[in-house]
């Protein structure tokens, strides 16, 4: 779904990674590690089109964003689930609605979606933050609000920033048990994250693959955990 | 992306989305800023257009009464002139497109020049010319020309005015100042471009972190543009709605005087003339549309 190969990004002459090859499949799940700075959030901005590789060639649902119109980054972006570690939302919205964003967007009919609604953001234990405003939120539940926004319209590709940085251990798990049934259903993951905890809990329920970018580019870093 | 306004967008434009339309969060000021030039151009564009139409109708009123009269002026010694007015009746009942020819009378003459001699005028010891009125009708109108050179081969002392000298300045003037009525209509549908192309610009910089959001979840250009469009439309049409009524009302309330053909006394709109003003909105609404939507798309584009 999504391919990488050989690409680099540079920002201000400063290289953050090169040589970089790899492809999300449909039912893959990677943890994506690495020090801060390292160009992690870079990495998951290449793969949903919002920056294009210094070189190197990213296909994304087998077309290089460069060769799209700004409507096809638009339709396929509508394929692929984000979690932002800065959790943008619209913030005159209430939640409900912020979280229903990708179905409007789409065209679909958030109402006809209200059970999922409500069962997501049950899971995710936003049940009675439904109608605050984002700005009323702590950092936390706007995390778990950030996550159920990338799940509610069931993409094939979820790619997150620091999804659990602001929840305890308990959330952790649970926000993680969600990944996991979505992965199970085929849809591909990839998670940007220090929580080595997360990544241990992970392997316990499904397969994954744990890559740290280091030395400007991209390991399988199996054998450090 | 698809920057045509196709037959589905614009339905889909009418219909609506109140999910998109909140999308975008209350822009305040720019909204009154909108509402407040449409009104005040709508108003102006009220009187523009009356302004042109008043000017036609005068016009087209005078040009038609003088260009179905004619008066023949015969001068000549005092015992000519009978003979003479006598030669002019007989060539004028056989000239085509005459349909009454009248001698006027020495009463009639001095009502005539009353307004600038005064009443007590002794016409009959003056040597005044003697006028005959022409009425025009009958098939193929009036040939002047050719009635002029029948009076200069048989009524020498006979000067025929058609009123064409008085009526070319007049269908010039009329002409211009409906011209300039019209040229004011187009600067106020700029001028009002212009407005709401800078208030959506300013709704679209002040909105970027809604944008940027509306984008990661994979909202289309034209769908966020959409949100934009829908709002400055309504609100041009709404301002535009108020300041027309406002405007049509103060027209209506004007000073009017039917027995004088004067700009002052006759600005306004008759009849079904009162049907133009209210494409006014329409027509505000349609700049509003067009002048925010392409401000939109190219702003968007802009924001990568």
């Amino acid at each position: 779904m999504i391919d990488l190969q050989g690409v680099a990004y540079s920002y201000s002459g400063r290289e953050l990674f090169s040589d970089v090859t790899l492809s999300l499949e449909p039912g893959s799940f990677h943890f994506l590690t690495g020090p801060s700075g390292a160009g992690k959030t870079t990495f998951l901005k290449l793969c949903y089109m919002e920056l294009q590789a210094t070189s190197g060639r990213v296909n994304v649902f087998g077309r290089d964003p460069r060769d799209m119109t700004r409507d096809d980054i638009a339709k396929n972006r509508a394929r692929i689930g984000i979690v932002h570690q800065d959790c943008q939302f619209l913030d005159h919205l209430p939640l409900v609605e912020n979280v229903a964003l990708p179905l409007t967007v789409s065209g679909k009919d958030p109402d006809s979606a209200t059970e999922d609604l409500k069962s997501l953001l049950s899971w995710v234990g936003l049940s009675e933050q439904a109608n605050r405003r984002p700005p009323e939120l702590s950092g936390g539940e706007r995390q778990r609000a950030a996550l159920a926004r990338a799940v509610i319209n069931a993409p094939d590709i979820i790619l997150a920033d620091e999804p659990t940085g602001n929840v305890d251990w308990e959330m952790s798990q649970r926000l993680l048990s969600l990944l996991v049934e979505l992965n199970k259903m085929g849809t591909a993951i990839m998670v940007a994250t220090h929580d080595m905890n997360l990544i241990r809990m992970a392997k316990k329920q499904v397969s994954t693959r744990t890559l740290r970018i280091a030395d400007r580019t991209l390991v399988s870093a199996g054998a450090d955990l | 992306m698809t920057d045509r306004v196709t037959i589905a967008s614009f339905k889909g434009f009418l219909l609506g989305d109140a999910q998109a339309d909140r999308a975008v969060p209350p822009t305040g000021f720019t909204a009154s800023l909108t509402v407040f030039a449409a009104a005040a151009m709508s108003f102006l564009a009220v009187f523009a257009l009356a302004l042109s139409l008043t000017t036609e109708r005068i016009a087209e009123r005078w040009s038609e009464e003088l260009a179905q009269t004619a008066t023949i002026r015969i001068s000549a010694p005092d015992g000519q002139i009978e003979a003479q007015t006598e030669a002019a009746l007989r060539v004028l009942r056989t000239t085509p497109g005459v349909s009454l020819a009248r001698v006027l009378t020495s009463e009639e003459q001095r009502e005539l020049l009353s307004p600038w001699f005064g009443p007590n005028l002794p016409i009959d010891s003056l040597p005044l010319p003697q006028l005959i009125e022409i009425e025009e009708g009958g098939n193929g109108g009036l040939d002047a020309e050719g009635l002029r050179q029948r009076l200069a081969a048989e009524v020498p002392g006979a000067v025929l005015d058609d009123h064409a000298q008085w009526r070319a300045p007049l269908v010039q003037a009329a002409d211009r100042i409906r011209g300039l009525g019209l040229i004011s209509l187009v600067l106020i549908a700029a001028t009002m471009a212009v407005m709401i192309t800078l208030a959506a610009n300013a709704a679209l910089s002040a909105n970027s972190k809604v944008i940027g959001v509306m984008r990661l979840v994979g909202a289309r250009d034209v769908y966020i543009a959409r949100a934009f469009v829908r709002r400055y439309t309504i609100r041009a049409l709404m301002g535009a709605v108020v300041g027309t009524v406002v405007a049509m009302l103060a027209v209506a309330f004007l000073p009017q005087d039917a027995t004088q053909d004067g700009f002052l006394t006759g600005l306004g709109f008759e009849r079904t003339e009162w049907l133009w003003p209210a494409l006014i909105p329409v027509l505000a609404a349609f700049v509003a549309f067009w002048a925010t939507r392409t401000a939109a798309l190219r702003t968007l584009k802009e924001i990568t």
